[in-house]
């Protein structure tokens, strides 16, 4: 029995361990799926909708594992990327219109830029006003976070209003590529593309740079980062904002997703971030990866094959995952 | 005269409620090892700490070469030249022993002279280079946090009972290797192992819940017995 047990983890640790389990999920969910064409709108579907959730959760995972911070007030940055990209859009209608695929990709950047932007700022003040006044101090954390975030959503409901507003794609973006008889929606494939992209900068950054390592150091051991002559809480705000302007992104591609969005967006998927970031493992770019593509691939299948157990999916998933590796799935510091 | 390095006048620090030093004043002089004794719970890592700015002095000062660093952050403390050893060593597990050593060195690059010294002192440094810092013995992880302290020149290094948990072999190493690293700096040294204490400091003091009890040369605490006695008695645990 015992052996047995160490020749599965042997096998298991042999095909990648855990940066298996979402190819593992895939190849489990093909059966129950049935058709193909099925399975594969679904792949895809839950792959861009995992990159979307990783953009939003990379940000708040890194911000935990360096600071020890508790940001509730994280989502706040998704609804208003989610907003002011749908507001970018809007006034370059003509642009988002057009048949021309420069001004197409034109007003798409404007748009995701304008998020980012809004990330990067509303973050530094963020961290500055808000933050920082209570380092390591968990329980004012959550409530001054949780306070942030109830302003920020009343700011939206006063500049956008309260009904949901509907969001343009750019024409490029609109459509299915066909295969055989496969359809898959442009905007997923761009959806994922650009999550896999801010991946692939977030690693080279970390893994490449100095500021990185002071990062990767800083989640490990925060004091000792400081005994050795670096400013911890210069390294954090930069971490802050990057963090802030991701999720800001994360929205701006969601609300594109949406088609519709209202200005507690940001709030309700602020669950499924949680979830990523916990299964993910505090601290870690590739966890929060790993985390976001399950979460993102058990919610569409299980959508499809058992509806009634769609919400439910991922707090379960979460659960399994706790019960296995109680660190999370990829955790920065090893326990 | 002998010049101060560093000089510790009636530091009282508190962690959370709790006071924990009790106006501590202590000098140490310029060049060689400095050791401070205490039992458990005496307050040496406290001093320690406190020096680096890692807990804050309510009274008193810390002078540093001239310096009053008894409000400085912990960063500028370390780049006014003083290296700290933590009791845990303080290594990134996650990092490789390159990337450790990087994190030390002012500008991410090896003073090439300095890196074979230390591979010198610890080969083990040069054989595990690129491999995880977490996967060193314990004994490798406190020769990285030793080389840390010493891929560039510092002033002061603070080491926190570097031969805790460790085989008498390595102990022997770690005396031929501070003996070196001495030469060049002042190393104030924790410890409760009295016999590799001994054989490594000129100048000792001993600390007790929270302030210093005695002060004097090593040569002397080694020759007078009866002090030994009664210092060692409160300073040092029953299994020593
Ligand atoms: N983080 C802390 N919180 C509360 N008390 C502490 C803390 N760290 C140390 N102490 C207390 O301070 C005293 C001195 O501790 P320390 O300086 O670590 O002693 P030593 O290093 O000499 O063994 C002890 O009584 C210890 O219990
Ligand atoms: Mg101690």
């Amino acid at each position: 029995m015992a052996s047995a047990n160490k020749t599965m983890g042997g096998a298991f640790e042999r095909i990648g361990g855990v940066n298996a389990l979402p190819v593992i999920l895939m190849i489990i969910a093909l059966p129950l799926v049935g058709s193909f064409s099925s399975w594969m709108t679904l792949t895809v579907a839950g792959l861009a909708m995992g990159m979307m959730i990783f953009l939003m959760a990379s940000g708040l995972s890194l911000i935990f594992g360096l600071m020890d911070v508790l940001n509730f007030g994280h989502s706040a940055f998704i609804s208003f990327g989610a907003f002011i990209a749908a507001s970018v859009l809007a006034a370059l209608a003509f642009w988002v219109e057009s048949d021309s695929v420069l001004l197409n990709f034109l007003a798409l950047f404007l748009a995701v830029s304008a998020a980012a932007l809004f990330g990067l700022i509303a973050g530094w003040f963020f961290e500055r006003v808000i933050i920082k006044p209570v380092y390591r101090d968990h329980l004012r954390q959550i409530l001054i976070t949780i306070g942030a975030l109830i302003i920020a959503e009343q700011l939206i409901l006063t500049i956008w209003g309260g009904a949901p507003i509907p969001v343009e794609r750019p024409a490029i973006l609109q459509g299915s590529i066909i295969i055989g008889d496969v359809a898959i929606e442009i905007y997923r494939i761009f959806a994922f593309l650009l999550g896999l992209a801010a991946f692939l900068a977030l690693y080279l950054v970390l893994n490449r740079t100095r500021v990185g390592l002071l990062i990767r150091a800083g989640v490990e051991n925060r004091e000792m980062v400081e005994a050795l002559g670096f400013r911890i809480d210069r390294v954090f705000i930069a971490v802050f904002m990057a963090g802030s302007a991701l999720a800001a992104i994360g929205g701006s591609m969601w609300a594109g997703y949406q088609g519709l969005i209202s200005a507690t967006l940001g709030s309700e998927l602020m669950v499924l971030v949680f979830i990523v970031v916990i299964i993910g493992g505090l601290g870690s770019i590739e966890g929060s990866l790993l985390g976001a593509l399950l979460v993102g691939l058990l919610g569409n299948y299980v959508a499809f094959i058992f509806p009634k157990l769609s919400l439910a999916s991922n707090m379960l998933l979460m659960l399994i995952v706790l019960l296995w590796r109680p660190w999370g799935l990829r955790p920065a510091v090893k326990h | 005269m002998s010049e101060h390095i560093l000089r510790l006048d009636d530091v009282h620090t508190d962690i959370e409620q709790y006071h924990i030093l009790h106006g501590v004043t202590l000098d140490v002089p310029q060049g060689g090892v400095f050791v401070l004794l205490g039992r458990n719970g005496a307050g040496k890592t406290t001093t320690l700490r406190t020096i680096m700015g890692l807990w804050r002095a309510r009274k008193g000062a810390i002078v540093f070469d001239h310096h009053d660093i008894t409000a400085a952050h912990t960063s500028d403390i370390a780049r006014q030249g003083i290296a700290y050893v933590p009791e845990n060593m303080g290594i990134f597990a996650g990092l490789t022993v390159e990337e450790n050593m990087r994190l030390a060195s002012a500008n991410g690059r090896f003073d090439p002279a300095r890196l074979r010294r230390i591979y010198d002192l610890f080969p083990a440094m040069e054989k595990f280079w690129t491999k995880p810092a977490g996967t060193l013995s314990g004994g490798q992880k406190q020769m990285l946090a030793i080389s840390r302290a010493i891929i560039e020149p510092r002033r002061l290094i603070l080491i926190d009972e570097p031969t805790k948990g460790l085989a008498p072999a390595i102990i022997r190493a770690m005396i031929d290797a501070f003996r070196e690293v001495a030469k060049e700096t002042t190393i104030l040294l924790v410890e409760q192992n009295f016999l590799f204490a001994s054989s490594l400091g000129s100048n000792v003091a001993v600390i007790d819940d929270g302030r210093i009890v005695h002060h004097g040369t090593m040569a002397a605490l080694v020759e007078d017995k009866a002090l030994q006695t009664q210092l060692l008695s409160l300073s040092l645990d029953a299994h020593q």
